[in-house]
């Protein structure tokens, strides 16, 4: 990471930084799932150790995928993406780069710890109280960053895409502080405050809106600048992006008892859960149509620029999976699917399709301009990319439908005497060929990040051999 | 804080829930309808004026919400509105269906058993040898096995590493129709203290002497030492010579069956590991989950899988 490229006004060094780490753990996350997609498939490679055993091996792709590479996607994009749209540089550089050796040390705290077994239990929400106390101090120092920066500008208003990433940040920091709090008892052991269901709603609360906050309000901020500027082409409505935008962020704050349907909790609190994911889809479709629209008369742009077509599908699959994620809270619906790999196929839709194809798109756009380039070494490379990071979600939501379905319908199928007619184990079984399918699709995926990781390397090496004076001939 | 989640809520809880839902709601449909129109005329291509601000080069249309987007919100609203006049939600309102998940359980058990009762009646009114014997019905009984027991027990009913085969004919507490319908009923829990206060020497000794009694092979003097502690501390469960205590579950020691012996170790190391350490095996009762009539059945399946087909 040379200083040739430090743009006059702005801080890009944290920019590439976090933009680099972004595909290192985008690597690292995506390899270990396929690796539990083959454990699914072959339990002997569960290698008969504590350490590589799939059940440690879980948390550490999720956090690996949401938190390592998603969070240097969303540190990233919001650092550039603030500092070009309020004109300014980031209020300390300092700070800056504390948020990035402070991520990347959470990271790799987890990286040691879970597969070592130290785990809260809590979804997404697994790492040890030292830990998440760095984590904490961390993300308060992003709020103040980003934050101040947008106090900081230039420009009479604020872009719509900061508000997006500024209501992510902020919504973070309460629920991460408020789920994690604990009473410890060792250095690596802690026990949550809260009780049965209480604590179940508090872990759903959180665990939906880090699908709402992390894994869409920061996404959509991304979406909200890359979207525009590849396309060259305004942003199709601005009273949209208000109505959605508020709508969103106060909706999403009801829907976690959907997590806990036909459980320990009230009656009301499900029903309430229900109904608000089904408001949901409004808003969630309001910023898929709002990036939709705002390529028309730009469509043909898609011949010819990959980058574009990943942040087109990325919509899509936004679009696909905010429908399915409201009817999936009905609880009828839900009394299929919970517990199938239904859920499985769902989290991926928005996790492949959504958040890793909006910030491959996104990080595609940001890279050459952060190394004074205008393009990507290969453009065909990224082409590649994207058709193998489309086949390989396709493969992957839609054998995890078929399971998913396959399943819900094994578990409810009765004997005319009223017993159930399939054992657990042989639904298991029926679902063998589905999990190839995954892994294939999972293999899919990561050859497309390989290729990635080869485009940046030589985008980054040209444009270091173009900067460096001429060697002198003695 | 408790009271909240109780099955009835205080009326400050309740009032405080209907007003922040409603009040949600409220708030997405006001702030809708507020940016329902804009002012601007579209242009020929269809879309109206930009605001007038740009964000790093990036403009922004006035464009209206797009009709169907907006009547769809409205849809969703209406829909949950309704909701929450017919379901419980709105606090102690409880909706005018009166719907519970509790109800919706009762009546789903309430109509199966209406249902498949009259099958497993008929079955209770036969005495198990007989019912073992009954092809037809060890296939039901087979299935609610399957479903019920073989997580522990194992699909072929052989068992694993703490969990007793039940094809073997050797009983911990018992293999006739009664013994077999107690322990389904009423669970079992089997308990072998530690031996730990003997000494390592001690419990060298006492495990040669319990090879001895399966007739594996020993340390015959070690055995002969280990048999006054067996006499003084084992027998009173285990029995004088090792054949056990099915009142108790006290495992017979000299059949060579071995409960506890994980793949790959040796019986020594096992029974020197049970010594240690002591064990504390668990059956759940099973009654409360699939009901005394089908326990007689499944009871029956246990027995069938030790008749001896030639009898
Ligand atoms: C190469 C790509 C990927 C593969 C092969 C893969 C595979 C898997 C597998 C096998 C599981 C466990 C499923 C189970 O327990 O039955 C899983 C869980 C999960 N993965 Fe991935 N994954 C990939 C990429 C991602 C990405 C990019 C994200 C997020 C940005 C993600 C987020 C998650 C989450 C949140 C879960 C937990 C789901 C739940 O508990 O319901 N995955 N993944
Ligand atoms: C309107 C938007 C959405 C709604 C209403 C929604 C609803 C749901 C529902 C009902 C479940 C199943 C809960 C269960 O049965 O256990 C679920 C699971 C999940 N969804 Fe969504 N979803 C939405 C969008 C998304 C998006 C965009 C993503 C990812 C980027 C996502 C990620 C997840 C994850 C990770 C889980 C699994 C949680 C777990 O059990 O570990 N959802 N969602």
């Amino acid at each position: 990471m040379s200083t040739a490229f430090e743009h006059p006004t702005y801080n890009y060094k944290v920019v590439r930084q976090f933009a680099i780490m972004t595909v290192v753990w985008g690597i690292v996350g995506m390899a270990i799932g396929v690796i539990l997609a083959a454990q699914l498939v072959w339990p002997q490679l569960n290698l008969g150790l504590p350490w590589t055993s799939f059940g440690r091996l879980r948390p550490l792709h999720t956090n690996a995928v949401i938190f390592a590479f998603g969070g240097s996607a969303l540190f990233a994009t919001s650092y550039y993406v603030v500092q070009r749209t309020c004109q300014t540089r980031l209020i300390s550089d300092k700070l800056a780069a504390f948020t990035f050796w402070g991520w990347q040390a959470v990271i790799v705290a987890a990286v040691i710890t879970l597969p070592m077994g130290f785990t809260t239990s809590k979804e997404y929400a697994e790492l040890e109280w030292p830990i998440n106390i760095l984590l904490a101090v961390v993300w308060v120092t992003y709020a103040i960053v980003f934050l101040g920066t947008i106090k900081i500008r230039k420009t009479p208003h604020i872009y719509v895409a900061n508000w997006f990433f500024a209501a992510f940040i902020l919504t973070v920091a309460v629920l991460h502080i408020v789920n994690n709090a604990a009473i410890p008892v060792t250095m690596m052991k802690s026990y949550s405050i809260y009780a049965g269901a209480i604590d179940a709603m508090v872990q759903w609360w959180y665990g939906h809106n880090a699908v709402g906050f992390f894994l869409t309000a920061g996404f959509l901020g991304m979406m909200y600048y890359f979207v525009p500027k590849q396309a060259e082409r305004p942003v199709y409505s601005y009273r949209l992006s208000i109505v959605h935008f508020w709508a969103l962020i106060i909706i999403y704050m009801w829907a976690g008892p959907h997590h806990l349907h036909y459980t320990a909790l009230p009656d009301w609190a499900q029903s309430l859960g229900m109904i608000m994911s089904i408001i949901l889809l409004a808003p969630s479709w309001g910023g898929m149509i709002n990036g939709m629209m705002t390529l028309s008369g730009a469509w043909h742009k898609l011949r010819t620029d990959p980058t574009l077509r990943f942040l087109v599908v990325a919509l899509s699959f936004y679009g696909m999976s905010t429908f399915e994620g409201p009817m999936m809270a009905i609880k009828t619906v839900n009394a299929l699917s919970h517990y199938t790999d239904w859920t499985i196929g769902h989290v991926h839709s928005g996790a492949l399709g959504w958040v890793a194809m909006i910030t491959i798109g996104s990080i595609y756009h940001l890279l050459p301009r952060l190394y004074g380039q205008t393009d990507m070494y290969s453009v065909k490379l990224i082409a590649v990319h994207f058709w193998l990071s489309t086949i390989g979600t396709v493969l992957y939501i839609a054998a995890m439908w078929v399971n998913g379905i396959l399943q819900g319908l094994m578990w409810r199928a009765v004997n005319p005497d009223g017993t159930l007619m399939y054992t657990f184990i042989e639904s298991v079984e029926a679902s063998g060929p589905g999990y190839i399918v995954r892994w294939i699709g999972g293999l899919f995926w990561i050859t497309g990040m390989l290729l990635m990781a080869l485009n940046t390397y030589m985008t980054i090496k040209r444009s270091t051999a173009a900067q460096q004076p001429l060697p002198q001939t003695a | 804080m408790s009271n909240l989640w109780d099955d009835s809520l205080s009326g400050f809880w309740s009032a405080w829930i209907i007003v922040i839902t409603l009040g949600t709601i409220a708030f997405s449909a006001w702030i809708l309808f507020a940016n329902r129109r804009t002012d601007k005329v579209p242009d020929a291509e269809g879309n109206v004026g930009t605001t007038g601000h740009a964000a790093d080069g990036i403009e922004e249309y006035d464009n209206p919400l797009p009709r169907w987007w907006f009547m769809l919100f409205i849809g969703t609203i209406i829909f949950s509105l309704g909701y929450l006049a017919l379901y419980p939600g709105l606090g102690n309102f409880r909706g005018i269906l009166g719907w519970t998940q509790v109800g919706q359980w009762e009546d789903e058990v309430a109509r199966a058993e209406e249902r498949y009762m009259p099958i497993f009646a008929q079955y209770n009114e036969i005495e198990i040898p007989e019912l073992a014997r009954d092809a037809e019905a060890m296939r039901v009984a087979e299935r609610i096995y399957q479903n019920n027991c073989a997580v522990c027990h194992g699909a072929n009913a052989q068992g694993g590493y703490g969990f007793p085969n039940l094809t073997d004919g050797d009983w911990l507490y018992g293999g006739e129709p009664d013994d077999i319908v107690t322990t389904l009923v009423r669970g079992r829990n089997g308990l072998m203290p530690s031996w730990q206060q003997l000494g390592a020497n001690n419990i060298e000794n006492v495990t040669q002497y319990v090879l001895a009694l399966s007739n594996l092979e020993h340390d015959e003097q070690r055995a002969s030492q280990g048999q006054p502690i067996y006499a003084a501390s084992c027998a009173a469960c285990h029995g004088g010579e090792g054949l056990g205590n099915q009142a108790l579950g006290a495992p017979n020691l000299t059949n060579d069956i071995w409960l506890y012996q994980a793949p790959g170790q040796s019986v020594a190391d096992s029974v020197r590991q049970t010594l240690r350490n002591g064990r504390n095996g668990h059956m759940p009762a099973q009654a409360a989950y699939i009901g005394e009539e089908r326990v007689h059945l499944v009871a029956a399946y246990v027995y069938s899988l030790n008749l001896d087909d030639e009898e």
